[in-house]
């Protein structure tokens, strides 16, 4: 309503409508009409153009409606506001006349008022009179009664006395009844009462006879109490009501305090003793935390209530027991738990079988859980740190066990391994080489397989449920020294080195080690080196969120050392396979007469054996090794055209050096040889794959050959069968080698060696050797 | 630098056998046996002049047969012996039916004319000289038909040149030459018995003892003898995985042996533990044919592999000069400066000094010479001697 009239109002006649209505809104705005209230307070603001408003101008509101208005709507805004004005003017005219009514009522109301207080003031005089009257008879009535009152103010006086003295009297009596029926504290809280009295008055004969009788029966009482503390068979609350009526009787505390430790050690001891037949881990803990723990936390509590915590009277305060007490409750509780720690590691020491370490650490957890109950009940104590050590000290211990158990499941599997190769090879012969790759596969999932359940059951130490877990050994130091670091780590060192030790102790005694079998590890460590480690050491990272405060082994590092573990097998297989078939060349160079041999039929049955040998070496070498690269073939690499090939290229070169003219021509010759064709390096180190290993084992068998060879003296039928041999090697092995021509080198070498060796050096066609190969 | 260069010198023939002259303190003298079974072989006596790092040679025919092995006396510098193929039956070249022949290795000691030091200093491609060779003059031959194929004829060490062992197959022969080493006898000898054909590699006189002991290889195993009973002392199974190739004693520890063989290491042993060796060098890459300690200095040790390499090594730790403690708990007395000279010698450890690789065909021989400790040489199958020094940072630690 008041933003219309806002709105709408024109020439206000004269300003007192305006005023009112301001006056209006705010009563309104006091008697809490606020919506009506918020709209005036904005459009209250500073406009002097708002007709409500504070700051209402009329001069300018006029101004600006002469201004921004016509005729016409000056009109109407005029007749508008004209007859706001009248309703206006007749709610004002309502609301005085309400008020006046209301006036008019008051003024009635206070008068019938004045006439009814001139009546309670007659009232009020009359019993100010009675009052005046009745004090005084009361003052009458205390003076007569005065007498009577004193005299048996002394009788009730003496009666309260002779009471006193009767039961002094009867005290002995009483306290001799009350020990009787055992009723201890009665006893003493009736000597108590009577003890200071006694004692004041002991000058007296006769009170100094009741309290020699009290005395005595106290001190009966007080060996009764003893004794019955000292049998120690009365329950805890008996015990402490025996303490305390002793404590009160004056005994000294330091004794008591003794004394009950005595005996609740007797207790825990036979807890102990319980403990020690106890066999199975989880039931021993549950018995050490309900019998023993649950014993000793009681035997604290009580002592606690007994010695330290009872309120000080008298001069017992001045004695200063709690402190005492606290330090023997100390002493005792450290001894104690001393005993039963040393229990407890030596039957965690006993858990030695890693099958199922849940039940283990659930032993811990328990152990470590009751222990906080200690700690509650007496902080301060050594006990509960002492009780985490212990913890510490067993997961230690687990992972050293784990430890070993992976690296005995590790010998375990290689021995396997082992059998599985040996057993195949004796029974069918072929068999065996076919199940290299699923051995390795099988062998390094299974070795997987463990590390990961080892994880598990180590990653149970750290689980969010195990109260010792939030240790900061726990969440640091055994994560990363020791799951990761003498756990994983060492057990991926291990591996490399069991790896490495096969290649140091088969070497001399006789090659021990299967051939396949370092073929086996070494592509383990490669693999391991490629990926596995990696693959573990994150796992490990992951499942323990391993912070890696201290350094920690790097990946790099482990990569490096398994590879070089690689390498060394893979070259140990080299040099083993290389030996054997050196050996058989060496064999048969050795044992034949060569001077008088005969002209050769055939190819010696023993190249044909390493042809073999060969070739079943580049089958299992292939199961578990890529390819490799190798120097291009010839584009007539097949064995037919290669041996036209390589046997007219032989020919040219050897047929100089089979006829010597001179003294110096043949050394002449071959060393025009060398220094056209590029040194060839026989050892040089062997990478990761089939070509090259089984180059490496070709070339030391050639060399092998060579040096035989040059060991020896030939016939000429003796040179014409090494021909007709290295031509047949040369058939067959180039296919094998990274580079062909290192073939025909070692073998151009052997003949040129073997005609220099020989005493009549006549050597063979190159057809016929070429039928006689090819005859086989 | 220029003076640490190797010096080359190259053989027309094949050859294996190589030995400093023993006797001969003052001059750098080699002899080289050659290998070649159509020609008349030769003994080639190589001078070198340290200071013009010059190589003069002279040669000696042998026409006996070809060299195999090759042994200097100790007493006397005309006095060696060889052992040598020889091939009884008839060879003609042309000759086409088949004949049946023997090749046989024979011992035997020779002298060289008194006239080849006087014409000999003369240059190496003097076309001269080689033309016209001398001949060896036979003193005697080390021959038992019985005892088989001479392996090696050994010297008895610093002795008057009086005794030789000759190794033939499963023999150990001790002989005694009398009436100026023309004559040989007999005085004792062992031999191997086992299964299978037993056949001594190689063997060395022990420079210890008096000269009563000899150690000798065969196959796999290495044997010691006494040669007052001629009886074995003691045996080492399997010291090497495949054949050892030779043997050297340590010239100043006597109880310490090096040995070399097919499994491409060497190994260093003390007699009295003959269970574990005391040290092992897998250096080379394939087999190791020789072995020498340095006779003065002996943490040298020099080693020729059918890898065509030679490589030199320090071994210290074993050697009778560990440098450290030893010298200074002992030479206190010697003042502050030697004292702390030493100090920095003990870190230095077991290493390799050097690898040469000067050779392009299997080294046989390698050999220290007898006058300069700091010199040695080496020999590879197609003829090639090489002649090198101790750097000379080592020597000059070593000495000071």
């Amino acid at each position: 309503m008041d933003g219309d009239i806002c709105a709408t109002a024109t020439t206000p006649p004269d300003s007192d409508p305006a005023r009112k209505r301001r006056v209006h809104g705010m009563l309104k705005l006091y008697y809490g009409l606020n919506e009506e209230g918020k709209t005036v307070d904005q459009a209250e603001s500073m406009n002097p153009c708002d007709i409500n408003g504070t700051h209402f101008d009329p001069e300018v509101y006029l101004n600006k409606f002469r201004r921004e208005c016509s005729l016409g709507e000056l009109m109407d805004q005029e007749s508008c506001m004209v007859k706001q004005i009248r309703s206006l003017d007749s709610d004002m005219q309502t609301l005085v006349y309400e008020n006046y009514n209301k006036f008019i009522s008051a003024t009635d109301t206070i008068r019938k008022m004045k006439n009814d207080f001139k009546k309670m003031e007659d009232e009020m005089d009359c019993l100010s009179t009675n009052m005046a009257a009745i004090t005084e008879f009361s003052a009458h009535i205390s003076g007569t009664l005065q007498d009577q009152h004193a005299q048996i103010t002394k009788l009730s006086g003496v009666h309260n006395l002779l009471r006193k003295l009767q039961f002094l009297f009867e005290l002995p009596a009483r306290l001799n009844k009350c020990l009787e029926l055992q009723a201890y504290s009665q006893a003493v809280s009736s000597h108590r009462r009577a003890r200071c009295v006694l004692q004041q008055y002991s000058h007296m004969p006769s009170f100094r006879g009741i309290q020699d009788d009290c005395h005595a029966i106290m001190d009966k009482l007080a060996q009764e109490l003893r004794q019955k503390f000292r049998d120690g068979g009365s329950s805890a609350k008996d015990l402490s009501e025996c303490v305390e009526l002793l404590l009160q009787l004056d005994e000294p505390a330091e004794e008591l305090c003794d004394k009950f430790l005595i005996h609740a050690q007797s207790r825990l001891e036979t807890n102990l003793r319980g403990l020690e037949a106890e066999t199975d881990i989880l039931e021993f803990i549950d018995r050490g935390c309900n019998e023993f723990v649950s014993s000793l936390c009681l035997v604290i509590a009580s002592y606690q209530e007994l010695f330290v915590n009872r309120p000080q009277e008298g001069n017992l305060a001045s004695k200063n027991i709690p402190q005492m007490a606290i330090g023997k409750l100390h002493a005792f509780v450290d001894a104690m738990a001393t005993c039963y720690f040393s229990l407890v590691e030596r039957r965690i020491q006993e858990e030695k079988s890693v099958g199922d370490n849940s039940l283990l650490v659930r032993a811990l957890d328990r152990f470590h859980r009751r222990l906080q109950a200690v700690a509650k009940l007496l902080p301060g104590s050594a006990v509960p740190s002492q009780g985490t050590e212990i913890v510490v000290r067993a997961a230690r211990e687990r992972i050293k066990q784990y430890l070993a158990a992976l690296q005995s499941f590790y010998l375990d599997s290689l021995r396997d391994v082992r059998q599985a190769l040996a057993a195949p090879r004796l029974a069918t012969g072929k068999d065996a080489p076919a199940s290299l790759p699923e051995l390795l596969s099988s062998l390094s999932a299974s070795i997987l397989n463990q590390i990961k359940s080892v994880l598990a059951s180590v990653h149970l130490f750290t689980a969010k449920d195990i109260t010792f877990s939030n240790k900061p050994y726990f969440k640091g130091e055994f994560c990363s020294q020791g799951v990761r670091e003498s756990l994983v780590v060492n057990f991926i060192k291990f591996v490399c080195q069991s790896s490495r030790q096969f290649c140091e102790s088969a070497g001399d005694r006789g090659g021990s080690t299967p051939p396949a079998l370092l073929l086996l590890l070494s592509r383990l460590c490669l693999d391991y080196e490629t990926s596995t480690i990696t693959y573990i050491l994150t796992l490990t990272d992951e499942q323990f969120l391993v912070q890696h405060r201290s350094p920690v082994t790097a990946v790099a590092a482990l990569c490096g050392e398994a590879r070089e573990a690689a390498q060394k097998l893979l070259k140990h297989y080299v040099k083993v396979q290389g030996l054997i078939i050196s050996q058989m060349l060496r064999k048969s160079v050795e044992t034949r007469d060569w001077v008088n041999t005969i002209e050769p039929r055939n190819v010696r049955a023993v190249m044909k054996r390493v042809v073999e040998d060969t070739t079943s070496i580049d089958v299992q070498v292939s199961l578990l090794y890529e390819e490799g690269t190798r120097k291009a073939h010839s584009s007539d690499s097949s064995k037919r055209t290669f041996s036209v090939y390589s046997g007219s290229r032989q020919q040219t070169r050897y047929a100089p050096s089979y006829t010597p003219s001179a003294a110096m021509d043949t050394n002449f010759l071959s060393n025009i040889h060398k220094l056209f064709s590029e040194r060839i390096d026989i050892f040089s180190p062997v990478e990761f794959n089939k070509v090259s290993v089984v180059t490496g084992i070709i070339k030391i068998s050639l060399k092998t050959f060579l040096e035989c060879v040059r060991l020896r003296t030939f016939g000429r039928y003796g040179l014409q069968q090494i021909q007709v041999d290295c031509n047949y090697l040369q058939m067959y092995l180039w296919r094998f080698v990274s580079d062909e021509n290192l073939v025909h080198f070692l073998l151009d070498e052997i003949v040129g060696s073997t005609a220099h060796r020989c005493l009549d050096p006549a050597p063979m066609e190159q057809s016929v050797i070429e039928v006689i190969c090819e005859r086989g | 630098m220029e003076d640490d260069a190797p010096v080359i010198y190259g053989l027309e023939f094949q050859a294996r056998a190589l030995t400093s002259q023993t006797a001969e303190s003052d001059a750098i003298r080699f002899l080289v046996g050659t290998q070649s079974l159509k020609f008349d072989n030769q003994i080639h006596i190589i001078d070198f002049d340290d200071e013009n790092n010059i190589i003069s040679k002279s040669v000696l025919l042998h026409q006996a047969g070809e060299i195999w092995h090759i042994s200097a006396s100790p007493a006397d510098k005309a006095v060696l012996s060889t052992c040598y193929n020889k091939s009884e039956a008839s060879t003609l070249p042309f000759h086409v039916t088949r004949h049946l022949s023997r090749v046989v290795t024979c011992g035997a000691v020779w002298r060289m004319p008194p006239e080849w030091e006087s014409g000999s200093h003369e240059s190496p491609d003097d076309p001269h000289n080689s033309h016209n060779p001398q001949n060896l003059e036979l003193l005697c031959h080390l021959d038992n038909s019985a005892h088989g194929n001479t392996s090696s004829v050994l010297w008895e060490p610093m002795g008057d040149g009086t005794r030789v062992i000759s190794l033939a197959d499963n023999h150990a022969l001790l002989w005694d030459l009398t009436e100026s080493s023309t004559q040989a006898t007999i005085s004792s000898s062992a031999t191997l018995e086992g299964k299978g054909q037993l056949k001594f590699t190689s063997g060395k006189w022990s420079p210890h003892h008096n000269c009563t002991q000899l150690a000798t290889a065969n196959d796999t195993a290495i044997r010691g003898w006494d040669l007052r009973t001629m009886s074995q002392i003691y045996c080492i199974e399997n010291a090497h995985g495949q054949l050892v190739r030779d043997l050297d004693f340590n010239p100043n520890k006597q109880y310490y042996l090096a040995s070399c063989g097919d499994d491409c290491k060497v190994k260093f042993w003390d007699v009295r533990n003959i269970n574990e060796p005391v040290k092992n060098l897998e250096e080379h890459s394939h087999w190791v044919w020789s072995v020498r300690y340095n006779h003065s200095h002996d943490q040298l040790v020099l080693t020729g592999s059918s890898d065509s390499r030679v490589i030199l090594s320090n071994m210290v730790s074993i050697s009778s000069e560990p440098f450290g403690h030893l010298v200074d708990d002992d030479d206190l007395s010697d003042g502050e400066d030697n004292h702390q000279y030493d100090k920095s010698k003990e870190p230095l450890q077991d290493s390799i000094i050097s690898t040469y690789e000067e050779h392009e065909d299997s080294v046989y021989a390698v050999e220290w010479s007898s006058a300069d400790p700091w010199l040695f040489a080496s020999l590879s199958y197609d003829g090639r001697l090489v002649i090198n020094r101790v750097p000379r940072a080592l020597k000059y630690h070593i000495l000071l």
